[in-house]
């Protein structure tokens, strides 16, 4: 059993190992005050452990690592996705709003008699520390800066050495003064300093002093608004953002639930709610011609090969499967150069036989039909492999029987082929309608989505699909991500596919394959 | 029904079957021939360059501004990693599914369907907030790292691969575990001596169909990748052509052919397995 006791170590070891990372992560966690992290990661620390040290729990043990994964990326981001749906998670309101209050709260502004300092800066051996002293330019009384605290030292304390005694300070604790050009140096640094001095903040204002900043805002915990310190004016967080009475809001924004908001927009909105519809209804025109079309012709094809006397077959069948085995971005990327509407080669065949050039990429008419013909290319050997194992499957014998009841060659495709391959292949039909429903690919690599629908408040193409255009929502709009919009839109995207997916299990009987397993 | 073909079909037959093969060459032969023509440029490119030369694929290995190299190296390389991890870890998590009976089994296997249903890009959004979350405490798996796309990627297949596996390893018959269960085998041995090796077949198939999806994928690599050396070939020759179709017409060419290439060998080697994972799976290509 010697090989036994070598793999309770290496659990042992791997387990240690995890739990050093784990409990490592959870330490930052809660100094970073973030919660829902902190337990989500005690939570997993706690069941692997119990796991993997328990005599029993055999399936566990072995079904663990992987469910970590899967809950971790794909479960939780579908609800984290559902949740966001809900909010008005964006440009503009990425922070929440404690972080937001913090930002407002940090900003300063110089009041209109402000006192100003002169200041000479100190450096320690290393050069890595800095200590400022700064004299009031009004009455040269001086003040020493350490550590983001001000304190009022006299000309005399034993701290300033002049040891030069040309009347200046040249020495404190050790640090030596920098010289103008060495302040220039570290102007990066001092830039950054702040020192609190009574309720004001002091700060660099040139290269040759300092100035009191007042702060501009102050939260008020128990009323939850915030007030302009200047003013007296009051802002109430509204949607995401502290406005006051005059409409008028604070930067930056914060993230805050906002209900059904997103998904009210996409309705009613004219300017969101047009072209998500165009988009909407092309999505599925898109996904029933993908399907179509690539059936059709692989059928066609599987027809064809299906020919035990056919020559060459299995060399045909080798060539029109190369489509299918070359990565689709690499294809579909190729697919753009042929249908270059200036240069492509497309457009120059057809010139050269007389035609006029195609506006492939600007009309939308035509990015269709590239992308319709462009997917057949991709989709159709896929089709082809399917129909062929079909084809196999049905019995010769009623072929003979309806050539002896005098059917013609179409009523047999029409009456036999047709509908037991259809049967046959249904629910992979429907996964090709839920694949190309979702086929961000294609669409994406080949033109963006484009051309843009004129009017469009949102980064709508007239090629985009449902996918796409949550991709361009969030990533790529002009007005910012909108990851709320994104997300009320990838919901929608989520309940087709479940209803899709929900006949596709009654058809194919997966439900009851899970209820075998009793 | 063949013995009653008549000639002329014959010959018709094989003139439509190379009219469709030709529509499958036409843009194969255009790339090829574009990656041999110096010219480098779409404007005028004839099918049959007026000089061959190797000057593109030079570019290719050469070019600082655009790493060719780099992108189809840390393609390969996340494709590996993610496919042998993803692999490590449906097998494991499908064994039980398919011998033991514990509580939530079916629950479990209930949930593996439903989840195996929602594409990961859907959740692209999320996923690109978590690690950008995760990037407050581990940087070196947050955005813009490698870790980060293989994570996801590993996380993206287990659902679909575990019911493959499980419906393979259904198949295996129990007797030889009751024989060496009898023999003093212990549970982890019956796993990694006897069901691991008489499951070869389809470890290979699931690693082969993860590893063409994890090297063709695009838009998670995109959202969670920035910075032009970390890019996947994808995402770079994407945002490399997309910019001038015109001017980058034959560099792009040879990096489309050397990027090719790896997958359609694979493919070609493993096709019949291949189908018949995508039937049982009824998954479409990734």
């Amino acid at each position: 059993m010697g090989s036994l006791d070598k793999l309770y170590l290496l659990k042992i070891a791997l387990l240690a190992i995890f739990n050093a990372l784990a409990v490592w992560s959870a330490i930052i966690l809660f100094v970073q005050r973030n919660y829902p992290f902190l337990a989500v990661v005690v939570i997993g620390i706690i069941i692997l452990n119990y796991v993997y040290l328990s005599a029993k729990r055999y399936a566990a043990k072995y079904i663990v690592p992987g469910t970590i994964f899967m809950v971790l990326l794909v479960v939780f981001p579908l609800f984290y996705t559902a949740y966001i749906s809900f909010t008005n998670y964006g440009t503009g309101h990425i922070l929440d709003k404690q972080q937001a209050i913090n930002r407002i709260e940090a900003q300063y502004y110089r009041p209109e008699d402000p006192r100003e300092f002169d200041f000479k800066a100190f450096k320690d051996e290393d050069m890595e520390d800095l200590k400022l002293l700064f004299i009031d330019q009004e009455d040269e009384s001086l003040f020493l800066g350490i550590a983001g605290e001000i304190e009022s030292v006299s000309r005399d304390d034993d701290r300033l050495i002049d040891s030069t005694g040309d009347g200046e300070i040249d020495e404190i604790n050790g640090y030596q003064r920098l010289e103008r050009g060495d302040i220039i140096q570290n102007v990066a640094v001092i830039e950054q300093m702040r020192f609190t001095y009574n309720d004001s903040q002091m700060r660099m204002r040139d290269l040759n002093s300092f100035a009191l900043y007042r702060p501009s805002y102050e939260y008020d915990e128990e009323r939850d608004v915030i007030v302009d310190l200047r003013t007296e004016e009051e802002y109430k967080p509204i949607e995401g953002r502290f406005t006051n009475e005059e409409g008028e809001y604070l930067s930056p924004g914060f993230r805050t639930f906002i209900g059904r908001e997103n998904y009210q927009e996409l309705i009613t909105d004219p300017r969101v709610s047009r072209p998500f519809l165009r988009v909407f209804v092309w999505t599925f025109q898109w996904a029933l011609l993908s399907v179509f079309t690539t059936f059709s012709l692989g059928l066609f094809m599987a027809i064809l090969l299906n020919d035990k006397t056919l020559k060459l077959a299995k060399f045909y069948r080798v060539v029109l499967i190369l489509p299918y085995a070359i990565p689709a971005f690499i294809s579909v990327l190729i697919w753009r150069g042929m249908f270059n509407p200036t240069v492509g080669v497309i457009n120059r065949i057809l010139t050269s036989i007389g035609l006029s050039a195609v506006p492939w990429m600007h009309s939308t008419f035509w990015t269709r039909v590239a992308l319709v013909l462009v997917n057949l290319w991709l989709g159709f050997p896929y089709m082809m492999l399917l129909a062929l194992g079909a084809l196999q499957s049905i019995s010769g014998n009623l072929y003979e029987a309806a050539t002896i009841d005098g059917a013609s060659r179409w009523q047999q495709f029409r009456h036999i082929t047709l509908p037991l391959v259809l049967v046959a292949l249904g629910p992979l039909l429907i996964a090709s309608f839920a694949f190309n429903f979702n086929n961000f690919n294609i669409i994406y690599l080949f033109n963006e989505g484009r051309p843009a629908i004129a009017g469009a408040q949102t980064p709508a193409g007239g090629t985009d699909i449902l996918i796409s255009y949550t991709y361009r929502l969030s990533f790529e709009s002009g007005r910012g991500s909108d990851f709320g919009l994104a997300a009320a839109v990838t919901m929608v995207i989520f309940f087709i596919t479940a209803v899709v997916t929900w006949f596709n299990f009654k058809f194919t009987g997966a439900l009851e394959e899970v209820k075998e397993n009793e | 029904m063949n013995k009653y073909t008549p000639t002329w079909m014959r010959v018709l037959k094989h003139v439509i079957i190379w009219i469709v093969i030709a529509f499958c060459l036409f843009p194969i032969l255009w790339a090829l021939s574009a990656s041999f023509n110096p010219a480098n440029t779409l404007v005028g490119q004839p099918l049959i360059p007026e000089e061959i030369s190797l000057t593109n694929y030079e570019t290719l290995f050469t070019s600082q501004q655009h790493p060719f190299t780099t992108w189809l190296f840390n393609s390969i390389k996340i494709a590996l990693i993610a496919s042998v991890s993803s692999v490590a870890l449906t097998t494991l998590a499908a064994y039980p599914f398919s011998r033991f009976n514990f509580w939530g089994r079916r629950n479990g296997l209930f949930m593996i369907l439903l989840v195996q249903v929602f594409p990961q890009m859907l959740a692209m959004v999320a996923i690109y907030l978590l690690f950008l979350n995760i990037q407050n405490v581990f940087p070196a798996i947050g955005i813009n790292t490698h870790p980060a796309v293989i994570i996801t990627y590993m996380g993206g297949a287990i659902g679909v691969n575990t019911w493959l596996m499980k419906g393979y390893m259904d198949t295996i018959p129990r007797s030889i575990e009751d024989a060496a269960y009898i023999d003093g085998a212990s549970g982890f041995q019956i796993f990694y001596q006897i069901i691991l090796p008489l499951s070869k077949p389809i470890l290979g198939v699931i690693f082969v169909i993860q590893f063409i999806a994890s090297y063709s994928e695009y838009v998670l690599a995109r959202v969670l990748l920035n910075s032009t050396e970390r890019l996947t070939l994808a995402v770079g020759l994407h945002l490399f052509v997309a910019e001038d179709y015109g001017g980058r017409w034959g560099v792009f060419s040879a990096a489309a052919i050397l990027g090719a290439v790896p997958i359609i060998i694979l493919f070609l080697l493993v096709q019949d397995h291949i189908v018949t994972g995508f039937l049982s799976g009824g998954g479409v290509k990734g």
